[in-house]
């Protein structure tokens, strides 16, 4: 029995807020975090940045499990009650996200002329300038750790499933969905749930990539 | 009246080399400073010392009687005076209108007023017609003649120069030759570093020499291309200097 309209309308939103707000968030954080590792000098500079590395293979079934014991009965913030909801696979999501964004971000940052740095403070800008100056020049590369953590945050599964629970009207996204559908038999309806997740990202990087490329020369 | 730049023995290291090696120097207004030397003397190691883009391994600078160091927060202010043009003068993303306003923007000034400021500038150096051009499509002499805009337009008490006129044609020499001098009988300082020293003689009222990031010879600009003191620039100015 196929998904409803309504139903496959309302796992399609889910699936784009939780993947966008994750990407968002995870920019927020990572975007600056990327900035002040490419261009900050402090002991133990390389070990953060070989740490941040390494979370680029963070296996997401285990980012996964570190928000469920987090969020379980007898975690830390077990009293909110968070689990098997849209906020649990955001804050699973995160974990995935913000190493991306930080060190994609890093590297375009790092790929930044230096005397272009080197101009900007000659010209006066303060040291919070001199970053901005080198994340707009680096803009192109920091899209592109937007593009791919978004891609990671909506193709990603099982963390979804883990802390979400797949369930019916709440925390159900059309990766977890495709499981389901598959595990049931109905390999045609998964087939076509995974064409709408691939037209979606397509949209998504569509749009990303037209801002990628209108930005000042 | 205070100088407005001191150089109080100062050396700058680079791990195991000495770029620049106890280096005194005394800057007045409304000067026009010459730094000549050969490659690898440490000319800009002096300047980017002075512009507070280096700190010094040892020795201070003092600017209009403040001590000030590159890596120090309140040093900001200071460098807010003085704006240098870099040996290889770069463009940042966007257009030459906003290339040239850089400066202005991150001193707080609004863009409508920044670009009111930069207008006659851009005009004087021959570039209004191309200011809503992308400044990375403008020629190698372009983007010096848009540095010196974006660089004279702060009407920094300093200007440091490094080769501003490096492969450029005659016209454009004059051009921005005429600009520093306008720049000074204004009332500005300008440290410039030159490989040419017929430029030196043409724009410097006074001249150092380093070699090997030392300080050999400072002087009256005619006084030391018309009978220099050392042997050193002696050799330096007719060419048998052997490196």
């Amino acid at each position: 029995m196929p998904i409803p309209p309504d139903e496959l309308l309302e796992i399609t939103l889910r699936t784009l807020f939780v993947s966008g707000v994750a990407t968002l968030l995870g920019s927020l954080i990572g975007i600056p975090l990327g900035t002040f590792l490419a261009l900050t000098r402090f002991k133990g500079r390389r070990l953060a940045k070989t740490a941040l590395y390494t979370f680029y293979g963070f296996p997401p079934v285990v980012a996964g499990l570190i928000i469920f014991f987090i969020l379980s009965g007898k975690g830390p913030l077990g009293q909110l009650d968070l689990l098997f909801s849209v906020t649990a696979m955001i804050m699973a999501e995160l974990i995935l996200v913000i190493p991306l964004v930080a060190g994609i971000t890093l590297s375009s940052v790092a790929e930044v002329d230096r005397s272009v740095l080197d101009t900007a403070r000659a010209l006066g800008a303060s040291v919070r300038q001199v970053r901005a100056t080198a994340l707009r020049e680096a803009r192109s590369g920091v899209m592109t750790g937007v593009m791919v953590a978004f891609g990671g945050a909506v193709s990603e599964v099982g963390a979804a499933m883990l802390v979400g629970g797949n369930i019916q009207y709440q925390t159900r996204v059309l990766t977890t969905a495709i499981v389901t559908e598959t595990r049931m038999g109905n390999f045609d309806y998964a087939g076509a749930l995974g064409g709408i997740l691939l037209l979606i990202t397509f949209g998504i990087y569509y749009v990303l990539g037209y801002f990628q490329e209108r930005g000042p020369r | 009246m205070t100088p407005l730049l001191e150089l109080e023995n100062v050396t700058r290291r680079y791990g195991e080399v000495d770029a620049l090696r106890d280096a005194s120097l005394t800057v007045g207004r409304g000067e026009i400073w010459g730094l000549l030397g050969p490659s690898g003397a440490g000319k800009t190691t002096l300047l980017r010392v002075a512009g507070l883009l280096e700190t010094p391994t040892a020795g201070r600078v003092v600017f209009d009687g403040q001590p000030a160091m590159a890596d120090r927060k309140e040093s900001l202010a200071l460098r807010r005076r003085m704006a240098m043009i870099l040996q290889k003068p770069v463009v940042f993303r966007g257009s030459v209108m906003r290339n040239a306003t850089y400066g202005l923007r991150v001193r707080g000034y609004p863009e409508h007023q920044a670009r009111g400021l930069v207008s006659p500038i851009l005009d004087t150096v021959g570039l209004t017609e191309m200011a809503d051009r992308p400044a990375h499509t403008l020629s190698g002499g372009e983007v010096q003649r848009l540095a010196f805009a974006r660089a004279t337009v702060l009407k920094p008490e300093l200007l440091l120069l490094d080769e501003f006129t490096a492969n450029l044609d005659p016209a454009n020499i004059a051009l921005l030759e005429k600009g520093v001098r306008q720049y000074r009988d204004g009332g500005g300082t300008v440290m410039m570093v030159t490989h040419n020293l017929a430029q030196g003689k043409r724009l410097a009222d006074r001249v150092c020499l380093l070699i090997g990031g030392k300080l050999v010879e400072a002087g009256p600009s005619h006084k030391f291309f018309e009978g220099p003191e050392t042997t050193q620039a002696k050799e330096f100015l007719n060419g048998t200097m052997v490196w």
